[in-house]
């Protein structure tokens, strides 16, 4: 079997040796120059006029681009048609790219860049949410999902609890920068190769901006050195901007981002204010939920609308609402304009439910984990979300049990109890937060994934496909599901890089979706060849086609056998096509995108976490320092890829909750954009004992590749518990008598800042 | 092959035995440059002249560890490795040491045990943080300590990895078998040794750069007397930013590395003298010993690669109010050595600091060293450190506290802060309030509301004024109850 087996990273001795390629690791074309883009230092001006003379005579300089220069469109959204490449009269965030220089030397364009002289008028700034929410100033018009009436359900219940808290935006820091190189080719045509995770998408958006058709076009991506939704649509500027230099300088132009200005000019996830009113039973059973969830959008549309939908279809989590308004604003800031991040907005939709449970729990003096099962999706439930779909496997109450046990949540939450009442400046928290993690983009014409076979002569195989390998093992994944099917070794296929034009339409490797979609398409392709080959085999084996089997490399019919190399030079020589592309579309997804009602996920991912953190109430110092966690991988394809990826997840989520500050001053200048002041977990931030399980249990109900499930953001959100955790120890300080609005990142400062208000 | 220098220069510079060329070991193999940008790093050249892109680019600030690489240096007979960040390391100082990269190890075809570790225990996933994971693996599995959580945390702090979680990493560190330093280059390295000064002088688009390696101090006296206006380098972990972030051109240089002088750590009965020149991985044993929890603030210092280049000397020189080295110091009672061509003057370490980017340091003159009292017995010492990580962070707020207890008296209180002011600076008014006092809750309090006509501090990106002011009282009310409790109280050191 090569599928549900723990194979390693197909990359990972190459990356261990430094072998492996990155863009910037390519050797480079001859003459090639390099690129700088400037960046507006205002967050919003208009641009009375911009003397580009002394960046053009620069030492070095070739040429300089601005928004004149366009040759097509000057736009690179996605699809809100909202942002320039190069801004046009008006810039709208600190960072905004300006113009660029190419120049034959990174360092002399950077150089040439700061001798630009541009007029800005300054114009009113909107940088935060209050403020945004005080000039009425959106992205698009407020959502609603009403679920009963639960106004009237708030009103009549026995108990209320209502707050609003922040949760921090979060910069994805992948480790390979921005970065893109542009060949040009005969007939104006361009070779583009790109760090994204959206190949087709920057095909379609180069060509927008030459004035081309995506048949110009070719990018080409092998790896990414992390991508974590930060390269879905931001690289189109790297990329874009090099076509357009190496179109004008009939040079290969190279543009890879210094870090600071990487952090600057692209987008992040969004932070949110979560406002809530919820009313429930005296046995802590929810019976009505109000929430306001208000995002920061940045200066253009990106992927802000769906990135809110999906908040808003995980402010139930786990909790049947038997009546719920969820409210949705979507506020323009000049920032940066944040897009896809690893939960694509279904972090901070999902958070705000698991601080109201435990704030019903400390109300009713119950256990929050009681309060959990008593709410959870299950067989004694209507189970239907509020958007309308209905949770058909409910595990949720299954995972969250078998945890607390394996965890032995119940007794440590006493003795943390006990220590928390002799402890006078250390005090600890615990808490154990379910996921249930929608999986399907919520565009739904995005569902769709391609794949290209070849089988050569010789039986080795070349595989390509739609999806784009960050480090998730989506390539090994894949080679597994081909090598699966014709039962053939790994080492016999070649993983090869995601081309547009190999693999035309694809969509961004995102949502979690890669293995899913580009599985099934591998399989669907690998599968064609496979029934030739059997036509074949039986002919040649002299037996019937249903007794073809495939076993160990061998194709085996009757009492004879051929090796899979042997059976395919014979197909060759009989002309039989060992070439097949494949194509997959998710089934059985259906939602009305402005009403928002139906069902847009194929299926849940399912887990639940443990953390337990301790606190210092003098500093406001904080480590979480064990972590038990269960997780629905389905049938998993790769159990230890899974793993890395539910372990890695579960700590860039613990970052998002408790050192990853992004702050902006007043000026709306990002002033942490770099690692020396924006601060991701280092290795001793892992805690100490983590124990991380795939559920045993697991299983898809819904015909996915193997019935696994995707694992790429669910396990994300697990670190939910660390900041329910941190609140129960920061509820500890004051003798569990009262608690707090504790806002995200959970930094030091702000924990001091929760002990002190208590 | 410096056709620049006039000829009148040129024979000053033969009388003192200067070459115009640098020449070190590249993965064993010896290197000769003579044109060579100093400034360029050590990151360019591998990935852009010498085409090893196994070490990568992540921030170029020494801040992610992407880069790192060992860098091994003649240590008496034997050779010393290290891992460093080659992003903001200067070629200029790479006369006579070795730099190994990840290529040096193994390919995939013949891996190095901890490649095939790193790979076998799935530690790598995107990969990009890889190869630098490996070499700082490499500086572990040499370093003669103990391997445990805690020493694999103190080797890797500074290479971030987004993917992993790091639990893979930790599992290929625990189960590297221990090594030697490997020692094949000793010869060709010896042989790389002289006593003769460096001195580079590229034209680099169109500027002149001169770069200086001088041995002695009477050589750095002279270059120094002829080139005031040199910028002075010695570990160069913010002198490196200056180039790689701020592209400021840095026409003359003198580098401090070599010089054999300021690089001594030398003691007698009551003091400890440590040299400008010496490193933070070089003194936080010594450092550590007289005063435990100064060397645990050390080693929360930046991390391992920040330490093995970044000096004590240069973090008190380049007068940062948040440098953790200087409230350490002060409150220790620390002097300062201070030393021009013709004249060395001592000062109290806090009178160093003058305002914000003015430091009491004259023209010609250099920081030479500096002089740490050895703790009496009735002396007691707190240090503490508060950032928003606990790894590789610059402090929000640094305070150190000293003060000799006799018969529950406290006298020669000194309590100095980082991060509180435009300077790092003494607390006189909270020592006021304690000096003479019996050591009591009572009086720590009194220290407590004092502390707020010391300081005014400001909001920025690492905390809010009020949140500074806050946790510096609190931490004086935490040294007294950690004193009373004889045992830190920590969130790291408590029991799980």
């Amino acid at each position: 079997m090569s599928v549900h087996k723990s194979i390693q990273h197909d990359s990972a001795l190459k990356q261990a040796c430094g072998t492996a390629r990155y863009l910037d690791d390519i050797p480079e074309p001859k003459a090639l120059l390099h690129m700088y883009i400037a960046m507006s230092e205002h967050a919003h001006g208009k641009i009375n006029s911009m003397d580009l003379s002394a960046v053009q005579t620069a030492h070095g300089v070739k040429c300089v681009l601005a928004a004149k220069d366009i040759l097509g469109h000057n736009d690179i959204s996605p699809f809100g048609g909202d942002d320039p490449l190069f801004a046009q009269s008006v810039v709208e965030y600190v960072g905004q790219p300006v113009f660029a220089v190419v120049a034959s030397t990174r360092e002399l364009a950077t150089r040439a860049a700061k001798l630009a002289n541009i007029d800005y008028a300054p114009l009113p700034l909107i940088t935060t949410i209050e403020q945004a929410r005080d000039a009425d100033l959106t992205i698009e018009n407020a959502k609603t999902i009403t679920k009963g009436d639960a106004s009237a359900a708030i009103k009549s219940a026995d108990h209320t609890t209502e707050g609003s808290f922040v949760m921090g935006g979060q910069d994805h820091f992948y480790l390979e920068g921005m970065i893109a190189m542009a060949l040009p080719l005969e007939d104006g045509d361009v070779h583009v190769y790109s760090s994204t995770q959206n190949p087709t998408e920057i095909q379609h958006l180069v060509a927008h901006v030459l004035g081309k058709t995506q048949k110009d076009v070719t990018v080409e991506v092998r790896r990414m050195g992390g991508g974590f939704g930060g390269k879905e649509t931001q690289p189109a500027i790297m990329a874009a901007a090099c076509a357009l230099g190496a179109t004008k300088t009939g040079q290969a132009v190279k543009c890879r981002l210094d870090r600071d200005d990487d952090m600057k000019m692209t987008g992040k996830r969004h932070d949110f204010i979560y406002g809530y009113k919820c009313g429930f039973d005296i046995t802590g059973r929810i019976l009505g939920l109000d929430v306001k969830l208000e995002s920061r959008c940045g200066r253009s549309k990106d992927l802000s609308g769906p990135i809110n939908d999906r908040a808003m279809f995980h402010a139930d989590n786990s909790y049947d609402l038997p009546s719920a308004k969820i409210m949705s604003h979507r506020y323009k800031t000049h920032t940066v304009s944040n897009t896809a991040f690893r939960g694509f907005g279904g972090p901070q939709g999902m958070i705000g439910i698991e601080k109201i449970i435990e704030d019903i729990a400390h109300q009713l003096g119950k256990d929050p984990l009681d309060m959990r099962l008593l709410n959870a999706y299950g067989d004694d439930k209507t189970n239907i979300t509020p958007y309308g779909q209905t949770v058909k496997d409910a595990v949720v109450k299954d995972i969250l049990e078998e945890l607390a046990q394996s965890s032995d949540y119940r007794a440590r939450r006493a003795a943390i109890r006990t220590y928390n009442k002799t402890s006078k400046v250390l005090k600890k928290g615990i808490s154990i937060t379910p996921v249930k993690f929608g999986i399907s983009f919520t565009k739904t014409f995005l569902n769709q994934a391609g794949a290209l076979v070849h089988v050569y002569a010789d039986g080795s195989v070349h595989l390509n496909h739609g999806g784009t390998e960050m480090g998730q093992g989506l390539f090994t994944k894949v080679a597994q599901v081909v090598a699966e099917e014709f039962k053939i070794p790994l080492g016999q296929i070649k993983i090869s890089a995601t081309r547009t034009d190999k693999v035309p339409n694809t969509s961004a490797t995102a949502a979690s979706s890669g293995s899913d979609l580009n599985g099934m398409a591998a399989l669907n392709a690998a599968r064609k060849i496979k029934l030739r080959l059997i036509t074949h085999a039986a002919i040649k084996l002299n037996c019937t086609e249903t007794e073809i089997s495939f076993v160990n490399g061998k194709i085996k019919g009757g009492d004879k056998s051929i090796s899979f190399a042997d059976l395919a030079r014979s197909a060759y020589e009989a002309r039989i096509q060992l070439s097949a592309t494949g194509f997959y579309k998710t089934p059985k997804i259906r939602y009305n995108p402005v009403s928002l009602m139906g069902s847009p996920f194929y299926y849940y991912a399912y887990g639940a976490a443990v953390s337990e953190v301790i606190i210092d109430t003098l500093s406001g110092e904080n480590k979480t320092v064990r972590v038990d966690i269960l997780h629905d991988c389905g049938k998993s394809l790769n159990p230890v890829i899974d793993k890395g990826q539910i372990e890695g997840s579960f700590i860039q989520g613990m970052g998002w909750l408790t050192c990853e500050e992004l702050v902006y001053d007043e000026a709306g200048h990002l002033k942490t954009h770099a690692p020396s002041t924006y601060k991701i977990p280092t290795i001793g931030d892992r805690p100490k004992i983590m124990n991380i399980t795939i559920w045993e249990k697991g299983c898809n109900r819904e015909e996915t590749i193997y019935r696994s499930k995707a694992v790429g953001e669910p396990p994300f959100m697990l670190a939910n518990s660390v900041y329910c955790a941190l609140a129960d120890a920061v509820c500890a300080s004051s003798d569990y008598t009262s608690r707090t609005n504790l806002n995200a990142p959970c930094t030091p400062e702000e924990i001091l800042r929760a002990v002190m208000s208590l | 092959m410096d056709t620049v220098l006039r000829r009148g220069e040129r024979d000053k510079e033969r009388i003192v035995m200067a070459r115009n060329y640098i020449q070190f070991l590249l993965n064993g193999e010896t290197i000769t440059e003579a044109h060579l940008d100093p400034t360029m790093t050590v990151l360019q050249y591998l990935r852009e002249r010498k085409m090893k892109t196994g070490t990568k680019e992540g921030c170029a600030e020494g801040d992610c560890g992407a880069c790192t690489v060992l860098l091994n240096a003649l240590d008496g007979s034997k050779i010393k490795s290290r891992s460093v960040n080659a992003c903001i390391l200067f070629m200029g100082t790479m006369d006579g040491k070795e730099i190994r990269t990840v290529e040096s190890l193994g390919t995939p075809e013949e891996p190095h045990e901890i490649q095939q570790l790193v790979a076998e225990k799935h530690g790598s996933q995107c990969g990009f943080c890889t190869p630098g994971i490996v070499m700082s693996l490499a500086a572990l599995q040499i370093d003669s300590m103990p391997k445990s959580r805690k020493t694999i945390d103190e080797a890797l702090a500074g290479n971030l990895c987004r993917c992993t979680g790091y639990g893979p990493i930790i599992d290929a560190a625990m189960a590297m078998k221990p090594k030697q330093v490997n020692q094949n280059s000793l010869a060709k390295l010896a042989s790389l040794q002289h006593n003769e000064t460096v001195k580079l002088s590229v034209n680099v688009y169109g500027e002149q750069k001169r770069f200086y390696d001088p041995k002695t101090l009477g050589e750095l006296t002279r270059i120094l007397t002829e080139r005031p206006d040199a910028t002075l380098l010695a570990g160069g972990t913010d002198v490196g930013l200056w180039v790689t972030k701020h592209h400021k051109t840095l026409n003359t240089i003198i580098y401090l590395g070599n010089v054999e002088a300021l690089s001594a750590i030398e003691e007698n009965n009551n003091n400890l003298h440590i040299g400008a020149g010496v490193k933070y991985a070089d003194a936080i044993n010594n450092l550590g010993q007289l005063y435990p929890q100064m060397g645990d603030v050390i080693r929360r210092i930046g991390a391992a690669q920040v330490r093995n280049l970044g000096t004590i000397g240069g973090n008190i020189a380049n007068g940062s109010p948040i440098g953790d080295m200087p409230p350490l110091l002060i409150a220790a009672g620390a002097k300062l050595v201070l030393r021009s061509a013709n004249d060395e003057r001592i000062i109290p370490l806090e009178d160093f600091f003058i305002e914000y980017g003015k430091q009491d340091l004259h023209k010609g003159e250099f920081v030479k060293s500096t002089i740490i009292p050895k703790p009496t017995p009735s002396q007691k010492y707190f240090a503490y450190k508060i950032s928003k990580r606990f790894e590789s962070d610059i402090s929000a707020v640094c305070m150190a506290m000293s003060l000799s207890l006799k018969d529950g008296i406290c006298s020669n209180v000194r309590i100095a802060y980082g991060g509180m002011a435009a300077t790092p600076k003494r607390a006189a008014n909270a020592e006021k309030a304690l000096e003479g006092q019996n050591w009591t809750e009572e009086n720590i309090r009194r220290a407590v509301v004092a502390l707020p006509s010391d300081f005014t501090p400001i909001d920025d990106l690492r905390a809010s004024k009020s949140y500074r002011m806050q946790v510096a009282q609190n931490l004086l009310l935490k040294a007294w109850l950690e004193d009373q409790n004889n045992a830190p109280i920590h969130v790291l050191e408590a029991d799980i």
